[in-house]
């Protein structure tokens, strides 16, 4: 007899988990051995917590209430459960904190696209160390993490969250207007955002600068191009990238590293450095991460912050579709 | 898969770039824009019923254009060509639209029979009117915008059809001439959006395969602006 899961679910079965666990394993290696010690936290949470952090995140989420009538969530993603940790157990502790997890999170996206409903991360915080050292130090592990699953051609991107926020400020748009504008440069629909951008009463060169703005990606030399576009806003985004890069190139972890000015993600609650890493074998998003400074003090903690999670099973697939590329090719 | 390139070692995605074209009535304008961008369309205009042409740089994959948003998505197909119906109909769709290449012009409408007043009717009398469509997303979202209640009722063919023999009180469909209407003695009510025809690109393909796409792009974007 058949008996149905729900869309978006799936059993793991033994030959698939074998190697998740494999590479479960390898990550979580890397991680420790830099410091980031595995924590666990439960998968349902109060909904007023994870709000919180971020009410989009938690909005996402499913929610159920429990026999007291409080209303509960599953979680979404770590960075905001792991928030929620260092503010109540780790208070007083001396930073910066490191902390590595592997975790199953739940988001109610439409099934049959690639995505499941529930999901595995894995993924790093580190609490308490700035930009750009703290930042650079992030996407050393990121690299070491790729290079253990053998995704020698992974990429990695490093954008600036504040960048359009600031820009946008700059040219005296807000409210939901800016929320229109950002959402439209998120998705790169660049017909919609030119039509947003005039209707926001801008000049037509300024909307051709911001356009093009966020088509630069590429190597270091795109903060060259994306100066000459002018404006204070771009000038600090700059700034802050450079430096982010500069101390990746000290580590010698700049290598796998795309400076890209498009880059937006849609979790509230980043600032700065955000990051997003893809593999030519796949065409989804294995990953991202990034800055959030501001979002422990939401929690009571005012500590810099920064991290990333990758997406185990994407990770998987891009890591089979490699190995077979290389055994099948040269 | 691309013997030629296999052994090029590197951060370089492999293979020519693959673009998804639209067949029906998108192509032919689809082929005139791309040959205008230096884009070798010779193979795809014959009489073959080949769904790949690989070319130098670029390979052209043929589909439906409701398919287009799914394999660029996915990132079978690296860009694509479609009509902004398609992409405001499967809008959950992650794509970048990265330009807007004029071409393909028409209108997304409301329409109903001519001096037949069934949809105002329903409306006042049975609070709601029956609308029959191949974009229902789009008809409950324009629906929804102007604040009316409607029943969206799906359908796959002949949308005209559908208040003639009294499935629906009216249609929302694409109109490019107006011929079909006229025919089937429908006239337009409301216009909800003027759709053209867009290029779009996978996100990972947009960054892992920039310059590539940029330079397809720029000449798309002179290609049109002609």
């Amino acid at each position: 007899m058949i008996h149905p899961i729900p869309p978006g679910t799936r059993d793991i079965l033994v030959d698939e988990m074998r190697e998740l666990r494999r590479l479960h394993l390898s990550l979580i290696d890397v991680f420790e051995s830099r410091g980031y010690g595995e924590v666990a936290t439960p998968a349902i949470e109060y909904d007023e917590v994870l709000a919180r952090g971020d009410g989009r995140t938690a909005n996402s989420a499913y929610r159920l209430f429990d026999e007291r009538g409080d209303l509960l969530a599953l979680r979404s993603e770590m960075t905001v459960p792991i928030a929620r940790l260092v503010a109540s157990r780790f208070a007083g502790a001396e930073p910066p904190l490191r902390f590595c997890y592997l975790a199953n999170a739940f988001r109610a996206v439409r099934p049959q696209r690639g995505q499941m409903r529930e999901f595995t991360q894995a993924g790093v915080e580190l609490i308490g160390a700035s930009a750009p050292a703290g930042t650079a130090e992030v996407v050393e592990v990121m690299d070491a993490a790729l290079d253990a699953a053998g995704l020698d051609r992974a990429v990695i991107g490093l954008g600036d969250a504040d960048l359009y926020r600031q820009l946008l400020a700059e040219l005296g748009v807000g409210g939901e207007r800016r929320d229109a504008i950002l959402a439209r440069l998120a998705m790169h629909d660049l017909v919609g955002l030119e039509a947003e951008l005039s209707q926001a009463g801008i000049e037509a060169e300024q909307v051709s600068t911001c356009v093009a703005l966020s088509q630069l990606r590429g190597g270091r030399e795109v903060l060259d191009e994306a100066r000459a576009l002018g404006g204070p806003a771009v000038e600090r985004a700059t700034v802050r990238i450079g430096e982010t890069f500069e101390a990746l190139e000290e580590r010698g972890v700049a290598g796998r590293v795309r400076v890209d000015l498009g880059l937006l993600r849609h979790l509230g609650y980043y600032s700065g450095a955000i990051l997003e890493v893809y593999d030519p074998a796949l065409g989804h998003v294995l990953g991202g991460g990034g800055r959030y400074d501001g979002l422990l003090k939401r929690f009571g903690v005012d500590l810099p912050a920064a991290g990333f999670a990758l997406y185990l099973e994407r990770v998987h697939v891009a890591q089979m579709e490699e190995e077979s590329r290389r055994g099948g090719g040269s | 898969m691309n013997v030629e390139v296999a052994g090029t070692a590197g951060a370089k995605p492999e293979g020519p770039l693959k673009l998804a074209v639209p067949r029906g009535a998108l192509l032919e304008g689809t082929l005139d824009v791309l040959d205008a961008a230096g884009v070798d369309t010779a193979a795809a205009r014959g009489e073959s019923r080949a769904l790949i042409f690989p070319g130098q740089g670029i390979s052209l994959v043929m589909m439906r254009p409701s398919d287009v948003p799914t394999y660029v998505e996915a990132g079978a197909a690296d860009v694509g060509i479609t009509g902004k119906d398609v992409l405001l109909e499967q809008s959950d769709r992650l794509v970048y639209e990265l330009l807007d290449l004029g071409y393909g012009r028409c209108r997304m409408v409301l329409a109903g029979r001519v001096g037949d007043e069934r949809l105002g009717e329903s409306q006042r009398r049975l609070g709601m009117m029956r609308i029959a469509t191949k974009y229902p997303r789009v008809a409950e979202r324009h629906f929804e915008a102007t604040g009316r209640q409607v029943e969206v009722i799906e359908v796959k063919g002949s949308v005209e059809l559908a208040p003639l023999i009294g499935l629906a009180d009216g249609i929302v469909d694409l109109v490019a001439t107006g011929r079909t209407l006229e025919e089937n003695d429908l006239e337009v009510r409301e216009e909800i959006v003027e759709c053209t025809a867009r290029f779009v690109a996978n996100r990972v393909a947009h960054k892992l395969r920039a310059k590539e796409i940029d330079e397809l792009t720029a000449s798309l974007r002179e290609a049109t602006a002609r």
